[in-house]
C-alpha cells in the first residue's frame, strides 16, 4: 500500500510547514506600545481621562449588540481572538526592527470603533499584567492609540469608501492598514509630545515617526490582507450574522 | 466560496509571507537586529529627553525582582498566540461545520 498522500494533502502539508517556518524564524523581540514608566505622570492621567469615556461607550456598545442579536456573540469572540492573535505575532520589519499589528480594523469594521476601545483594553491590560509589555500607567494612551484612534479611522474610512462604491475587498484593505498605521502615528505623537525637551517637538516627531510607524509599513499591509482573508471567510460561512450585523446587505 | 474569493485569499496570504520574509532574509544578511521597537522608542526618549527618568518598572519585573526572561516571554506570547487562535478557529469551525450540514439558519 502506498503511502504517498494525495496532491491536496500534500499542499496543505507544505502550506502549513510554510507558515511554520515563518513564525519559527521571527526573532523573540519585544514589541511595542508606550512602556511602563515612559510617560510622565500628568500624561498618564490625561490619556486615561480621553479613553476613559470611550471604553465606557463601547461597553454600552457591546450590551446594545449582544442584546439586539444573540448571534452576533461569536463574531464579537472572533473579532477580540482576532486583536489576541495577531498583537501576539512579532513580524520582523523593513527597518530591521520588529513590531506587531493591531488587527482592531476587523472589529471595527463589524461592531463599530466604540465596541473595540473595550476588546482591545482587555488585550492591553494582559500585556501589560503577564507580559510586562506596555504598561498598567500607560494604558490609557496605549488604549487611546490602538483601541480608539485607529479603528475609528478604519470605520470612518470604510464608511467613506462604501459611500463612494469602492470595491468592497479594497475598501477594507485601504481601512484596516490605514487605520493600524495611524495608531502608531498617534504612539508617535504622544511619544514626542512627551519627550521633546532637548530637540524640540517637530524633530522629536520626526524621529519617533521613523521609529514607530516606519517600522509598521508593511505589517500595516499585513493586517489589511489578513483582514480580506477573515472577513470573506466569514461572508461565506457565517452569512446569516453577516447579515444581521449589516455588513452584508440582506 | 467563489472562485475569485478563493483566489484573492491565497494571494493574500502569500503575499502576507513574502512580505514578512523578504525583509527579514534579506535584513539578516545585512546585519540588522531585528530588536523590537520600542527598545529603539527607549533609546530615543534618552536621546530626546536626557532629563527624564522612568518613574516605575512593569509590574510582573517588580513581582519576580528582574527582567522577564527572554524564553520565558516567548512562552507567554505564545500562550496569548494560542488563546486567540483558540478561539478564533473553534467558531469558524462550528460555522463551517453548520454550512456543511445545510443548517446555516440555526444559531450556533
Amino acid at each position: 500500500m502506498s503511502t504517498r498522500l494525495p496532491k491536496k494533502q500534500m499542499w496543505i502539508v507544505a502550506a502549513s510547514f510554510a507558515v511554520a517556518i515563518c513564525f519559527g524564524i521571527a526573532p523573540a523581540a519585544n514589541a511595542m506600545h508606550i512602556m511602563e514608566g515612559y510617560l510622565p505622570i500628568s500624561l498618564c492621567v490625561f490619556w486615561g481621562v480621553i479613553a476613559l469615556p470611550f471604553v465606557i461607550w463601547g461597553f454600552f456598545s457591546i450590551r446594545k449588540i449582544v442584546d439586539n442579536n444573540r448571534r452576533t456573540m461569536p463574531l464579537l469572540a472572533m473579532a477580540g481572538a482576532f486583536i489576541f492573535v495577531i498583537s501576539s505575532l512579532k513580524i520582523p520589519s523593513v527597518t530591521g526592527s520588529c513590531s506587531h499589528m493591531t488587527g482592531t480594523g476587523l472589529g471595527a469594521l463589524l461592531f463599530g470603533p466604540a465596541a473595540v476601545a473595550v476588546l482591545g483594553i482587555i488585550v492591553l491590560l494582559f500585556q501589560a499584567i503577564l507580559l510586562a509589555h506596555g504598561g498598567l500607567t500607560t494604558i490609557g494612551a496605549n488604549c487611546f492609540s490602538m483601541a480608539i484612534a485607529g479603528p475609528f479611522v478604519s470605520y470612518g474610512l470604510y464608511q467613506l469608501g462604501k459611500k463612494l462604491h469602492w470595491n468592497k475587498k479594497v475598501n477594507i484593505f485601504i481601512a484596516c492598514t490605514i487605520g493600524d498605521l495611524f495608531t502608531y502615528c498617534v504612539t508617535s505623537f504622544q511619544m514626542a509630545w512627551a519627550h521633546h525637551s532637548n530637540v524640540g517637538f517637530a524633530k522629536a516627531m520626526v524621529t519617533n515617526m521613523a521609529v514607530y510607524a516606519a517600522t509598521q509599513v508593511p505589517l500595516a499591509i499585513i493586517e489589511g490582507l489578513i483582514s480580506i482573508v477573515i472577513i470573506l471567510a466569514l461572508e461565506n460561512y457565517a452569512t446569516d450574522e453577516m447579515k444581521s450585523l449589516g455588513f452584508i446587505e440582506a | 466560496m467563489s472562485k475569485s474569493n478563493k483566489r484573492t485569499i491565497w494571494i493574500c496570504i502569500i503575499a502576507c509571507i513574502l512580505i514578512a520574509v523578504i525583509p527579514f532574509a534579506y535584513g539578516s544578511k545585512h546585519g540588522a537586529t531585528f530588536g523590537g521597537s520600542d527598545d529603539a522608542g527607549g533609546e530615543l526618549v534618552k536621546k530626546n529627553d536626557s532629563s527624564y527618568k522612568v518613574w516605575t518598572e512593569p509590574i510582573l519585573e517588580k513581582a519576580i525582582g528582574g527582567e522577564l526572561p527572554g524564553e520565558v516571554e516567548s512562552l507567554l506570547f505564545c500562550v496569548q498566540t494560542g488563546i486567540g487562535v483558540g478561539i478564533l478557529f473553534f467558531f469558524l469551525g462550528r460555522f463551517v461545520e453548520r454550512k456543511k450540514l445545510g443548517k446555516e439558519d440555526q444559531e450556533l
